[in-house]
């Protein structure tokens, strides 16, 4: 599996996933700047966490118009699948390959923590190497993790299957104690319509090492090698 | 010529920096304060003279950047 991670002025979170992708798959992903005009052949694409532009504006308001997001968009269409990590789901829903938008949280705060989170479908290339309804200990640092999207929206991504993560408590059960961000129905993270773009706030790639304190983000890279060669 | 984009949260968006400014009035004395949404100004200086047209650009330029309409409204004055 060839990565291609990319980065834009802010990004910060660009060497973590690409230590998770290089142990995964045994192959270093290639690094892109976001002022390229063309993104090297890649099975997968990688948008990393961190403050692109500052988040000035909005967070990844700008990033999304960078002359790379053209070719992720048009990658995308054509199937290639496109993660977006943080600042790159924000990225990712600003460019409109998601629905919804990610808000300030509703405590007004940074959160800097290990979460719980519940796998929603194991059908996808980013989660197949998990069972559904299974709890992972994933970190977050957001302060802008709140997901929005209006009614209609939300009912869709349900209906769909499209849902890929949910804050939860560590017993999976759900309650607003443990969505901490507000996020509308205690979402993580959503894929598109079919299941290759995947955005999520929380740090998969910073719980794969045993000095991560959590090796569960470990199967999410595992299953992504597997399945995309 | 010279514009002002008002960009608000939308009707039904969770504006917790809004509810935590009301938070704060109240605490420094000030009753009857209601509800507060807090949103941005964005003042852009244009070529275009047109007012017509300078309208049709900054709708375009609010729907494509400065705001985002999934969670924000927008509104733009022209400043003659």
């Amino acid at each position: 599996m060839q990565a291609a991670i990319v980065i834009f002025p802010g990004s910060n979170r660009e060497q973590d996933v690409f230590d998770a992708l290089h142990r995964a798959s045994g192959k270093k992903p290639l690094k892109v700047w976001h002022r390229d005009n063309a993104l090297p052949k890649a099975d997968l694409i990688v948008i990393p966490g961190g403050f692109a532009y500052g988040d000035y504006l909005r967070c990844g308001a700008m990033a999304a118009h960078s002359p790379i997001m053209r070719e992720v968009k048009a990658s995308a269409a054509a199937g290639t699948p496109v993660l977006g990590i943080c600042n790159g789901f924000q990225i990712i829903t600003e460019a409109g390959m998601l629905p919804g938008a990610l808000l300030c949280n509703k405590t007004l705060k940074f959160h800097c923590r290990n979460v719980h989170l519940r796998v929603e479908t194991s059908q996808s290339v980013f989660t197949s190497r998990y069972e559904t309804g299974q709890v992972l200990s994933v970190p977050v640092a957001h302060h802008d993790g709140n997901y929005f999207a209006d009614r209609a929206t939300l009912d869709r991504l349900e209906g769909e299957g499209r849902i890929a993560f949910r804050y939860c408590a560590p017993d999976g059960a759900l309650d607003e104690a443990h969505n901490a961000n507000g996020s509308a129905r205690a979402i993580a993270g959503i894929f598109n319509e079919t299941k290759t773009v995947l955005g999520l706030m929380p740090h998969p790639e910073d719980a794969t090492h045993a000095l991560h304190g959590s090796l569960d983000g470990a199967p999410f890279f595992a299953g992504l090698a597997e399945a995309l060669g | 010529m010279k514009a002002r984009v008002f960009v608000m949260p939308k009707e039904g968006v969770l504006d917790p920096q809004g509810k935590a400014i009301a938070h704060a009035l109240q605490t420094l004395g000030f009753s009857g304060v209601g509800e507060v949404r807090q949103g941005k100004v964005i003042e852009v200086e244009l070529a275009e003279a047109n007012e017509s047209r300078a309208r049709g650009l900054l709708d375009e330029m609010c729907r494509k950047l400065l705001a985002n309409t999934v969670i924000e409204s927008y509104r733009v004055e022209l400043v003659t």
